[in-house]
């Protein structure tokens, strides 16, 4: 709702003004000094539209009391101060502990997702980066759940993890890993957990994939064949040119592969429409569910800014690691 | 050193794009109305969105003959129907005329963003007198201007299965422990046919069954003042004893668990897998579709255990609403009036199978009159409403939920004792008061 952050095209201001910036002091502004401006006039008014404002009364929201008593009257309703921030925070009550409980369930899933999502796509980009015959035919089908829509995509698993009619329940008592006069269900219970992470990472490697495949072409071949005249075997060869030769490419992907993940809410609002069971409560459906359906939009707010601290606090984090990094390097 | 800033810029590009991603549902519909005309936004009552605008788009047209008004007609559908209107009332840009579930008429009749229909605005639609008292009350809290009127009126109803009843020698249930005791001898398991067949994965459908059970054992999930009173014995004994249909009594299958359409169990109704079903008085239209019909079944009150109130239903229904800021006020409530005017009424109680609203009306949403007299009766006199208080919709998400989550316990394995259901509700009462 609140989750937005300022985009870096403000940047070029600096870099027009400069020629403004001359040391006499009452020198003439020079012709079409103000076309820069004018430039950027757009994306400024856009990004306060779009960005900026919202994030503003987001937070603002977050003090208030915005409960069904006031939504048609936002300005009617009382200031709280850090009240519902105290609610979610509080994790012997109830709210709290129901969120708490979805911060580890999404830390969990993200963890599980980003990694093996990561490892899927890498494994697969590896194994396509050498010609050969039908080499194109995997490329494409390795991106298909990248373009199916993704309603579509997760409705289709919704309907394969069905208990009584599901065809993932059918292959695994065929191939007798299951009962099969009790199969076991996927949608509820805790196993819901585990299909949400099966369907994430089915809807997220391919774009893991590509990125990294992208990335693998402007590795020098040479470097490869250096390795192996020298008798690098193929894992050192990954480990000592692969890899690093990627460390940029990694570096964005593994943040955006997080951001996402962390904030997925299709994935469990497709595959669990209104009744979503505790091993399957992401955050930001969490957060909708409770601000949406308990018409409490002032406490809704107050925890999508905890989550926009957190993920922006985990991504300087991050950035600092990764700029100490590339200086020592 | 260049590559590194670069590095930086894409990184946080990536990362506002991703953050960005997360923003805003400003979802907004204009409502820049000529003089004469009007928005409504009706809800799904037929079976498809194409279906209720085949339905009412020439009662509309019939409309603005009479009356010049031009009616801009959307459909919405049952999922986004509720955040659409609190999107509305929150950034109050939103349709004329609005249908709401009547059970949320109290949580936005908090909002103030309906018109009360006081004296003046009852007697533009045709006076308060013309509804029946049971659909009228449903339109707002007790002692209050409603802000809502009847328009479609539902009940729920045990449906049977006349020849599987007749084959094993046994008469329409009229305790809850005769209901158990018939479920148990037309269950076969090994057949694949059981008792009956409920949706007990959705929270809206459990959540009727948590305020039915407890109304039949005296209960209730709020005090007189409005305040949650979930953990108490009646509600914490009526959702045990819903739960054990499926625990304990075992005449319901596990994989009922994840139905949550509240269509699954009437296909299994349909196709003699299920002996019972308790639906709502709509059911009529699927089972034909399905291929059963409606003299292959029979339907009573859903019963009450023998030592409880006979308590069948809660009073289900669609309720009209006017937006306060309305532009056009006179053409909403002269919508309002033909919606409600006997004629029309008639004429959608078939295509909707809705029970009329309107005093001493004929019912048409049955063919079969037995079906048309007993659902009459239990909507007029053996149904309450869903507690009328503004926590309704949270008491509603909450108490359905957390039996979502009991009945996935029990279909995976795990048990249900009456101390976890009083956990559960305790925690869910929890939730309804901090949220508050």
């Amino acid at each position: 709702m609140v989750l937005t952050t300022e985009k870096p095209e403000v940047a070029p201001v600096g870099v027009a003004s400069a020629p403004g910036a001359v040391k006499l002091p009452k020198k003439k502004r020079p012709k079409g000094w103000w076309l820069p401006f004018a430039l950027i006039a757009p994306a400024i008014v856009f990004e306060l539209l779009i960005h900026v404002i919202p994030m503003i009364v987001g937070i603002w929201m977050s003090f208030i009391k915005l409960t069904q008593f006031y939504i048609a009257n936002w300005s009617a309703a009382p200031f709280v101060g850090f009240g519902n921030y105290q609610i979610a925070l509080n994790f012997n009550g109830a709210q709290g502990q129901a969120l708490l409980s979805s911060f580890l369930v999404t830390c969990g899933f993200t963890i599980l997702v980003v990694g093996l999502a990561w490892g899927f796509g890498m494994a697969a980009a590896v194994a396509l980066q050498k010609a050969f015959r039908g080499r194109a035919i995997f490329r494409t089908m390795f991106l298909i759940p990248y373009a199916v829509p993704m309603y579509a995509g997760i409705i289709t698993w919704k309907f394969m993890f069905q208990q009584n009619t599901g065809v993932i329940n059918q292959i695994l008592g065929a191939l007798h890993l299951i009962d099969p006069n009790n199969p076991p269900f996927w949608l509820i219970g805790n196993n819901a957990f585990v299909a949400m992470v099966v369907v994430a990472i089915w809807k997220l490697w391919p774009f893991a994939f590509l990125m990294l495949m992208a990335g693998l072409q402007t590795i020098n071949e040479d470097l490869y064949e250096a390795a192996s005249l020298d008798g690098a075997k193929p894992f050192r060869q990954w480990r000592n040119i692969t890899l690093p030769g990627l460390g940029a490419v990694n570096n964005v992907l593994l943040l955006v592969l997080f951001l996402w993940t962390f904030n997925d809410f299709n994935t469990p609002f497709i595959l669990f429409g209104g009744g979503e069971p505790p091993a399957g409560d992401l955050i930001s459906f969490h957060i909708y569910n409770t601000s949406f359906i308990t018409l409490n939009f002032g406490f809704g707010a107050a925890m999508s800014v905890l989550l926009l601290l957190f993920l922006m606090l985990v991504s300087a984090i991050y950035l600092v690691f990764i700029n100490r990094r590339s200086r020592r390097a | 050193m260049k590559k590194r800033v670069l590095g930086a810029a894409a990184i946080f590009a990536a990362a506002a794009l991703t953050l960005a991603g997360c923003s805003g549902s400003g979802g907004s519909s204009s409502s820049t109305d000529s003089a004469g005309s009007i928005t409504y936004w009706a809800s799904n009552q037929g079976t498809s969105l194409q279906n209720d605008k085949d339905v009412l788009q020439p009662l509309l047209d019939k409309f603005t003959a009479q009356t010049g008004v031009k009616v801009n007609l959307e459909v919405i559908g049952w999922n986004d129907l509720q955040t659409r209107i609190q999107t509305a009332i929150t950034s109050g840009v939103g349709p004329d005329v609005v249908n709401i579930g009547n059970t949320w008429a109290t949580s936005f009749q908090a909002t103030g963003a309906f018109l009360p229909f006081d004296d003046s605005a009852m007697s533009a639609i045709g006076g308060a007198d013309k509804f029946a008292a049971t659909a009228l009350s449903t339109g707002g809290a007790a002692g209050q201007t409603p802000t809502s009127v009847p328009l479609y009126g539902y009940a729920y109803g045990l449906y049977y299965n006349k020849a599987m009843f007749a084959a094993a020698g046994l008469t329409p249930p009229t305790t809850w422990e005769d209901m158990v005791a018939d479920g148990k001898k037309l269950t076969d398991p090994a057949k694949g046919v059981w008792g009956t067949s409920i949706e007990a994965g959705s929270y809206t459908e459990n959540n009727h069954f948590a305020f039915i059970t407890s109304a039949q054992n005296g209960g209730a999930y709020f005090d007189g003042s409005g305040n949650p009173t979930f953990t108490q014995s009646q509600n914490v004994d009526g959702i045990q004893r819903y739960i054990d249909l499926m625990q304990t009594d075992k005449i319901a299958d596990t994989a009922d668990a994840q139905y949550s359409t509240g269509t699954e169990s009437i296909s299994n109704f349909a196709k003699g897998t299920a002996a019972m079903i308790f639906n709502q008085n709509n059911a009529e239209a699927n089972l034909t579709a399905d291929g059963m019909d409606a003299s292959q079944y029979g339907v009573v009150p859903i019963p009450a255990p023998a030592s409880g109130k006979p308590v069948a239903s809660f009073i289900a229904g669609i309720n009209l609403s006017v937006f306060k800021n309305t532009k056009n006020q006179d053409a909403a409530l002269k919508f309002v009036n033909f919606m409600t005017s006997p004629d029309t009424q008639s004429a959608l109680g078939k295509p909707f199978s809705s029970i009329p609203v309107l005093k001493d009306a004929t019912p048409t949403f049955t063919t079969d009159p037995d079906i048309a007299k007993t659902f009459s009766n239990i909507y007029n006199n053996l149904s309450q409403p869903l507690p009328t208080v503004p926590l309704e919709a949270s008491f509603e998400t909450e108490v359905g939920n957390s039996m979502n989550t009991l009945f996935a316990t029990v279909a995976t394995g795990g048990s249900v004792s009456s101390s976890d259901i009083q956990s559960a509700l305790n925690t869910a009462q929890e939730k309804v008061a901090a949220s508050n």
